[in-house]
């Protein structure tokens, strides 16, 4: 089995106008999500949530905290799973929550 | 007489295993042999003397003068101990130690013991040799016992001692508390084997309930030893601990048929044991400091859940969370098929059907008997033929059966 790196990007990570319940109702939609694929003893290694804040260094040595305005989705979070070609990852993405946050899933092999 | 028995074999089995540890602890380990002798000698003069002349009125000091006697004896008649173990004692301690010291009081009982599970529990080896080491060395059982734990026979299970405590040799394992550096690992190690040993008793293949249950309450005892040190009293050992306690709760409930166990859906919460569940919650509490999540905290907390028979609809969103968990720490194949049940409880059949179709564990005939209860009364053909098929897959002739009532009742129930 290869190992292949799913990155989840959303528009918008602003949760603040969720109230408890709708936020623990998401918080509660990724788990089960993963627990699913987890379930199939396909996950490699459990990824960490991205923190918001972050620099970006670009070329010339032009360092920018706000990274985040010229691409229209940024990285949230990345988990790594286990499956025999790109297409049985890219099966595993489905029903991801990002998708429902009109974001998207970046299903790439990790090499070696 | 028939009480008199057990109650003998009892103090032997507890006593065996804090005299071979205190012996040890004074000849090395390479020598467990000779304790294991004196021990056992100890008791048969204890068994004969008794017969004729009544129990002595404290039967385990009598047993600690013998054994100090025996000892004595052993020093003085082995040419190795002589030799060998003498010069390594007294250079070790500084003076000259008099054997007759033999020390066993409280402190060093304890001592020794949990020295002794460090050691027996030492990853140089194997784990199947691990916990028949750990039965006999550190939970006094016999041979024959050991054997019926694991459906094997004497001979086996003698090979298999006899190699472990080779290992403990040429490795040189020594008896102490592993160096501030390493103890934390090397209890994974230790509560590992505990964990395993319990398992053995609560999902044992033996139909002897006696030996299982003694085996999950020497489990539990060695767990409780750790939590008397400072450095071994984690909150991992505690969550451990709490959860051979909600575990061992259910104990009777699930055995109430007589022949084949009882699912925790049709167990009867009466016969559950509240003192332990009372104290399952305690170490429960204990194993919440620190911020370690290890997946003996997820299992108690399951396990807690569980000690609620009531089916709420927060209960099993919350099991289900704790399953997602556990499998991103520890995958095995039950955890799925479990977290898939409490899919199902929390989220639904259909959800839980797609999720189970996934899981593919096309060997296993509890994933069959799974997905033939998703589809009940939704496609009993479907249901029928997941049956069948972990029928032909079942390991037990009392499987077999229950597989078949299922079949049966198959036919009496309506599809929605």
């Amino acid at each position: 089995m290869k190992e292949f790196m799913l990155l989840f990007r959303q528009p918008n990570y602003d949760y603040s106008k969720l109230s408890a319940a709708e936020f623990q109702a998401l918080a509660k939609k990724w788990q089960d999500w993963a627990g699913g694929i987890a379930a199939q003893g396909k996950i490699a290694s459990n990824g960490r949530r991205l923190a918001l804040e972050g620099k970006v260094l670009k070329a010339g040595g032009v360092v920018t905290d706000g990274p985040f305005v010229e691409i229209r989705e940024m990285l949230g979070s990345f988990l790594i799973v286990k499956a025999d070609s790109l297409e049985e990852a890219t099966t595993l993405a489905h029903g991801c929550p990002a998708l429902d946050a009109n974001g998207s899933v970046e299903i790439r092999p990790i090499m070696g | 007489m028939e009480n008199e028995q057990t109650s003998l074999k009892r103090l032997f089995q507890q006593e065996f295993s804090k005299m071979v540890a205190v012996i040890s602890s004074l000849f090395g380990l390479q020598h467990i042999e000779i304790a294991e002798d004196i021990v056992s000698e100890t008791f048969l003069q204890a068994t004969e003397t008794w017969e004729k002349k009544g129990l002595p009125p404290n039967p385990t000091a009598w047993l600690y003068a013998v054994a100090r006697q025996k000892t004595l004896y052993y020093f003085r008649r082995d040419k190795i101990l002589r030799k060998k173990v003498i010069p390594e004692l007294t250079a070790r301690q500084e003076k000259s130690v008099g054997i007759e010291e033999l020390n066993f009081s409280q402190q060093n009982i304890r001592d020794s013991q949990v020295q002794m599970l460090f050691a027996v529990c030492n990853p140089a080896i194997a784990s199947e040799a691990q916990i028949g080491l750990a039965l006999r060395i550190l939970c006094g059982f016999g041979i024959d016992e050991i054997a019926e734990a694991f459906l094997s026979n004497k001979d086996t299970i003698n090979k298999r001692l006899f190699r472990a405590k080779e290992k403990l040799r040429t490795e040189k394992v020594k008896m102490e508390l592993p160096p501030e550096d390493q103890i934390v690992s090397r209890l994974d190690n230790v509560l590992h084997i505990i964990y395993l040993l319990f398992s053995e008793g609560y999902y044992s293949k033996t139909q002897n309930q006696i030996l299982r249950k003694d085996l999950c309450f020497e489990a539990l005892r060695l767990g409780l030893m750790l939590t008397g040190f400072e450095r071994t009293n984690l909150p991992k050992t505690n969550a451990l601990i709490a959860l051979m306690c909600f575990h061992a709760s259910r104990f009777s409930a699930r055995q109430a048929s007589g022949h084949t166990l009882v699912l925790y859906e049709q167990q009867d919460e009466a016969l559950w044991d509240g003192e332990l569940i009372d104290q399952g919650k305690h170490f429960l509490y204990l194993s919440a400091e620190g911020s370690e999540v290890s997946s003996y905290h997820l299992e108690a907390r399951i396990a807690w859940w569980h000690s609620m028979k009531e089916d709420t609809q927060e209960k099993w969103e919350n099991i289900l969370d704790l399953y997602n968990q556990l499998l991103l720490v520890n995958y095995s194949p039950s955890v799925a098929l479990n977290r898939t049940f409490a899919l199902y409880k929390a989220n639904g059949r259909q959800e839980a059907l797609i999720a189970a179709e996934k899981l593919k564990l096309d060997s296993n005939h509890f994933y069959y008997i799974l997905l033939g209860e998703l589809y009940k009364g939704l496609d009993n053909e479907k249901a029928k033929s997941n049956f069948q098929k972990a029928y032909s897959l079942a390991k037990t002739q009392t499987e077999r059966q229950d597989i078949q009532e299922k079949i049966d009742n198959l036919l009496r129930m309506p599809e929605r």
